[in-house]
């Protein structure tokens, strides 16, 4: 509330009209209306600008050091490269105490790591209706480059976000190798991770609920 | 331990531990002088609820829903959800960067953003995957908490996110905002942009005061009616952007592999939902007659218009009273008076949101969504009383 509003409800109540109108600047607020006249004295609530200049610009130093993301496309990812091979040594280093040594996960319940590899079944999706199948960045993952930008950010659980650019590239080839989808020779980089295609990407559909009375 | 007519235990009596000997212990209130005011008020000692805290980071604590009345929940009983434990953010040290397909890229701080004009609503938040324990892994021996407790509903306080789109002068270009957070798992989601300028809150205070740390402090995104997941804590940064991220948490999570074959993707409302609060396990009704039967509904797309209750398993269903308002993507509380004769019983709530949406039954949610299905549990939960008048989950397994 601004100190108009403040102002405009002390006068009222003051006056004991009770019931009082005050709008919101936010046009999307829940506005009240009142049987109670404003008194003549008392402005009405002013209308938001669109534009309070709060705030100071970012530099461009300040967007590159935080804009983090990479996109389907590969927008977002950074110069350098990986190997399979460089990948399977800190696979081994960084990530086995959680996620096993092949990948398989450890753990239950709430304390589960996922398993990263794996392909079955090799043949349909059937992960909505047989609990059998564990979902992992093979057999369900649709894009590749979600594998950059999610081990960029947080991984490993220990020390996020301390892996370098070749570091997560070679991380990324390793499990794409390991998951059947990449050649082991294949370099990873910026120019070839928004090229592998994802065995699972046709699976995804976008959200059909609308509420209303049919259950979907 | 010997009890007197306090029935707290010696030890735990506030009064006893003030005085030697206890002696207050055994006199009544009305006979000595009470405890001085405080810095900060405390429960009585008689009552302690509890999340459900696992010592681990990425885990959960559940809100103890059948301990709670009316719809607000305590802040310091509020869900937990980490994905990397709970950063602790210096306030005077946080800035919320703006940028991507926007005139001017702006950072604020957190008194920036308390100057610009704020809302105060009341909405729930809840985890995608509540429900889980209840569907996957039911048993008798589940409470309230254990099935739902990843909902929990507040006052917010923030600023809408459409007042500070259209401060930094967003591009027509830009249909979706990339939200982060400033905790160590950078969590990101896709927001869309109809959703952004609707109702979208850059919250900065939860139930009068600063957020608690476990919901973000001192700033998080609040997208009433979509999942918990989306509703970035510790939030440092938004991008506008033309096309979803595909992030992990999009992805790989959060999205509903269904029976077709398929999996759905951006599921962001969560479906009508009930759950009776009380009677429950580990509840046991003491005797025959009159009790309330209590309870919470909510939906992720508006308001909550009637919640019927069954005492038969679902053969005939009586309307229960709201109390009101009902506040659109909020939780609301329902009851219904109701008679134990002493015969065993089957109690279930099924909620229709103002869209018309109802609560399925079990066995209707199981045939479209399937055993694999992992987030939106809505379906009707039914409880079994037995002669005894003991409370147990999962009457329609």
């Amino acid at each position: 509330m601004t100190r108009g509003h403040t102002a405009a409800l002390a006068l009222v109540l003051v006056a004991g009209a009770g019931l009082v109108s005050f709008g919101s600047c936010a046009p999307d607020s829940d506005r009240r209306t009142s049987a109670v006249a404003r008194p003549a004295n008392v402005a009405p609530p002013p209308s938001a600008p669109n534009h309070f200049g709060i705030g100071r610009p970012a530099s461009a130093a300040e967007v590159a050091a935080w804009d983090l993301d990479v996109n389907s496309r590969g927008v977002g990812l950074p110069a350098g490269s990986g190997t399979y091979a460089a990948g399977a040594t800190i696979f081994a280093a960084r990530c086995v105490a959680c996620h096993g040594a092949r990948g398989e996960g450890t753990g239950t319940g709430a304390s589960a790591i996922p398993r990263l590899i794996g392909r079955d079944p090799r043949q349909g999706f059937p992960f909505g209706s047989d609990l059998k199948y564990v979902r992992t960045v093979g057999n369900y993952w649709p894009y590749a480059t979600t594998l950059y930008d999610y081990l960029r950010r947080t991984m490993p659980l220990n020390a996020p976000g301390s892996l370098r650019a070749n570091e997560v590239y070679s991380l990324t080839a390793f499990l794409l190798a390991e998951n059947e989808i990449i050649p082991r020779d294949l370099v990873i980089d910026a120019h070839t991770l928004p090229r592998v295609r994802m065995p699972a990407r046709n699976r995804f559909v976008p959200d059909n609920r609308t509420g209303g009375p049919t259950f979907r | 331990m010997r009890r007197s007519h306090c029935a707290l235990p010696r030890r735990r009596c506030p009064r006893a531990r003030r005085l030697r000997n206890c002696k207050s212990h055994r006199l009544t209130p009305t006979k000595v002088l009470g405890t001085p005011t405080t810095a900060l008020g405390a429960r009585s000692p008689f009552v302690t609820p509890a999340r459900t805290p696992t010592g681990i980071l990425t885990g959960t604590s559940l809100t103890p829903l059948q301990d709670l009345s009316g719809t607000i929940t305590p802040s310091d009983l509020h869900f937990e959800r980490h994905h990397a434990g709970v950063a602790q953010i210096d306030p005077t040290r946080y800035r919320l960067l703006i940028h991507g397909l926007a005139d001017r890229a702006t950072v604020f701080t957190l008194d920036d953003l308390k100057r610009f004009p704020s809302v105060t609503r009341v909405h729930f938040v809840e985890c995608a995957g509540n429900g889980r324990a209840g569907y996957r892994a039911p048993k008798r021996e589940l409470t309230p908490q254990l099935i739902d407790g990843m909902t929990s509903n507040s006052e917010w306080t923030g600023v809408p996110l459409a007042t500070l789109l259209r401060e930094i002068g967003a591009q027509s270009t830009a249909k979706w905002v990339l939200a982060e957070g400033g905790d160590a798992s950078v969590l990101s989601r896709s927001v869309p942009m109809g959703k952004a300028l609707n109702d979208a809150l850059i919250a900065y205070a939860q139930n009068g005061e600063p957020l608690r740390p476990a919901n973000g402090y001192p700033v998080r995104l609040l997208l009433p009616g979509y999942e918990g997941n989306m509703c970035i804590k510790w939030l440092r940064r938004l991008e506008l952007i033309a096309e979803p991220n595909m992030s992990r948490d999009e992805t790989a999570k959060y999205t509903d592999p269904l029976p077709d074959g398929t999996a759905r993707q951006f599921s962001f409302e969560m479906d009508v939902k009930s759950t009776i609060t009380a009677p429950t396990y580990p509840a046991r009704i003491a005797d025959r007659g009159w009790l309330p039967i209590t309870g919470l509904a909510w939906s992720g797309r508006g308001r909550i218009a009637r919640v019927d209750v069954s005492t038969d398993g679902g053969r005939t269903w009586t309307e229960a009273e709201l109390h009101g308002p009902a506040l659109p993507k909020a939780h609301t509380r329902f009851q219904l008076m109701w008679q134990w004769d002493g015969r065993p019983a089957t109690l279930m709530s099924r909620a229709v949101d103002e869209t018309g949406a109802l609560q399925p039954t079990r066995a209707e949610f199981r045939a479209k969504r399937g055993p694999g299905t992992d987030y939106h549990y809505n379906h009707i939960r039914a409880w079994t009383v037995d002669r005894d008048g003991r409370v147990y989950f999962g009457a329609d397994l």
